[in-house]
């Protein structure tokens, strides 16, 4: 119809068009800000959420069962200050999921909110980045607020224990990203469910937390040594004590760098699956 | 006006579920400053067809061109250009109506300051100004419909693309969008909108495509299909009773056509004033007569045998 000729009514859009090209924001900070916005009005509530059981276990395991653990000198630290890194890396894990789990699944199915976000000019990157970013910050302040709770008990060995929360944010990320692949594919939050109890809780018990792996059956220490926590245990612990990790830091970091990016490559092409109705 | 490029191009264009076409290859041209509409009974493809065209769900056949690009690469440029109204509102219910604005607006790169501006404005035009601050879930579908609406303007789109955007409104809401949405014609945006009321495709579409089972049955302006597939009147007749095939026979020949209904037959004629007369020579008693001017509704029986909304 146009037949080769001049574009008219297209020329004309162009130049109404708003200025292009200038964005004020980049995309996946937008959507931060967009869960950053949503936290505000539910923050409190998530205060004790995100600290109450690693705290708890902290006092009721650490203090208590410390005492007659350290008694028996099988360890060769203060029990208290063995668990402490570990739960601290648990914290990471415990939001990531929580925040990786129903929420997504949510926004999938009840409130939509990513198809809303998928008429916007996101594209999907920028979606996980974002959410991601506003879980890693999550991470970051409950862990640091658990490293704090850790002091005064003596639980901290070193000053490298500033980088412990940095710890919890790569194992919350290992962690979230193949969640959120779970949570974009499944349908119903049973599903959901069964992955807290069979996956967190599981991993939370034999992940060298409140026990080394060695003192696991040997054919579940391979499986410890698979699942992301045990190695973010044990990077806690070398920053925290200034001790030496099970095997070489570079290895457990890249371990877990390697869940992060297989993990955000499933979620990316879930979400697309899942988007594109 | 219309002899540029359309902002809108599809060729053939298909959308398939599985082994279910819900989009059966349709043609398909909207140009700028245009007022387009998809007229259709429930799953005809009008969705399926705007989410296309919205660049969220890739095409299973077919051409498909917007603002002059291809959705499959330039998503995320096309839809910097596009506002959407979805079928669905999905806004935040845990956010105020001006956080639900203001957050979106981000999303196309949206300065701080612009945004809130434009929300402001924003929530005026729609007049939700005294909701401004209050969370999304307590307010009224209505107002969630527009503030569905006004999300869709925040980035000052090209194309606005509203899937039913009256439907579950009450008249006075409903009149308010027609209203809004005029005056964005006016502006020179282009809208394309579906709708399964005939009534709102008459008052604001300049031109639109019937859709029935993912196929195009007919195109053009509503007068243009009005006069091409109706006459000018039609005389709807009553009987009190529901046996009313042999009073169409009886009818055979008033006017240029006859169609049953459950409840009622529509008398196709020209001049409804001189067909009723011809009814009661036949020595045919109605219960009811009206005459009425033709619509679109009366092109969507003729097309497709089918009511468009089912009483
Ligand atoms: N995601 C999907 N998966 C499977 N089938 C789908 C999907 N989306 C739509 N369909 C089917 O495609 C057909 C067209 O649906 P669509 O939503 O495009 O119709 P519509 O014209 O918008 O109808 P309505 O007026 O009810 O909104 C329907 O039969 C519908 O069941
Ligand atoms: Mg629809």
């Amino acid at each position: 119809m146009a037949g080769g000729g001049t574009p008219a009514d297209l020329d004309a859009a162009v130049t109404a068009a708003a200025p292009q090209g200038v964005r004020a924001v980049h995309p996946a900070m937008a959507v931060l800000e967009y869960f950053l916005v949503g936290y505000k009005r539910v923050w409190r509530g998530t205060v004790f959420s995100s600290f109450a059981l690693p705290v708890l276990f902290f006092l009721g395991m650490g203090v208590a069962v410390g005492a007659y653990v350290d008694r028996g000198g099988n360890l060769d630290m203060p029990y208290l200050q063995f668990i402490a890194p570990g739960l601290l890396a648990f914290t990471g894990l415990q939001i990531a999921m929580m925040e990786s789990g129903f929420p997504v699944l949510g926004n999938f199915k009840w409130h939509k909110i990513y198809f809303g976000m998928a008429s916007a000019p996101l594209r999907v990157g920028d979606m996980l980045l974002g959410q991601l970013g506003y879980i890693s910050l999550r991470v970051l302040v409950a862990a640091t607020g658990f490293l704090l709770v850790m002091v005064p008990f003596g639980a901290i060995g070193s000053a490298w224990a500033v980088l412990t929360p940095l710890v919890a944010v790569l194992v919350g990320l290992a962690v979230a990203t193949p969640m959120f692949a779970y949570s974009a594919t499944v349908q119903s939050p049973n599903l959901m469910a069964i992955m807290f109890r069979f996956g967190m809780l599981p991993m939370m018990l034999f992940s060298g937390v409140f026990f080394p792996v060695e003192q696991l059956p040997g054919a579940l220490q391979p499986v410890a040594h698979a699942l992301p926590l045990w190695h973010g245990v044990e990077l806690s612990r070398a920053a925290a004590l200034d001790v030496n990790a099970a095997w070489p830091v570079a290895v457990h970091a890249g371990y877990l760098a390697l869940w992060c990016v297989v993990g955000f490559a499933l979620a990316r092409i879930r979400f697309i699956k899942r988007l594109a109705v | 006006m219309t002899d540029g490029a359309p902002l809108i191009s599809a060729r053939g264009l298909i959308k398939r579920f599985g082994d279910f076409t819900a989009v059966d290859g349709i043609d398909v041209d909207v140009h700028a400053g245009e007022a387009f509409g998809f007229l259709g009974p429930n799953g005809a493809g009008k969705s399926s067809t705007m989410r296309m065209i919205g660049c969220v769900s890739p095409p299973s056949g077919g051409e498909l061109r917007v603002l002059g690009m291809d959705p499959q690469r330039q998503g995320p440029d096309i839809r910097a250009r596009l506002g959407v109204c979805p079928q669905e509102d999905n806004l935040d219910q845990e956010l105020t109506a001006r956080e639900n604005l203001v957050t979106y607006a981000r999303y196309f790169g949206i300065g701080r300051k612009v945004a809130r501006q434009r929300a402001d404005e924003l929530l005026e035009f729609v007049q939700l100004s005294e909701r401004a601050g209050s969370k999304v879930e307590p307010l009224s579908g209505g107002m969630k419909r527009r503030l569905t609406i006004a999300r869709a303007l925040v980035n000052e789109p090209d194309i606005v693309m509203l899937d039913e955007p009256t439907t579950g409104l009450d008249p006075q809401a409903r009149h308010l969008v027609w209203e809004r949405l005029f005056r964005l014609k006016q502006r020179g945006t282009t809208l394309v909108l579906t709708t399964h009321y005939m009534d709102e495709a008459e008052q604001l579409c300049d031109r639109l495509v019937i859709m029935d089972g993912g196929a195009v049955a007919a195109e053009g302006s509503p007068r243009e299909l009005i006069e091409r597939y109706s006459t000018r009147e039609v005389v709807e007749l009553r009987f009190g009773t529901d046996a009313l095939e042999p009073y169409a026979s009886k009818l055979d020949g008033i006017g240029a056509r006859v169609e049953v209904l459950p409840d009622r037959i529509l008398l196709y004629a020209d001049d409804g004033d001189t067909a009723v007369p011809a009814v009661y020579e036949r020595n045919l008693t109605p219960s009811g007569v009206l005459v009425r001017r033709a619509s679109l509704e009366d092109v969507f029986l003729h097309l497709t045998g089918r009511t468009l909304v089912e009483a």
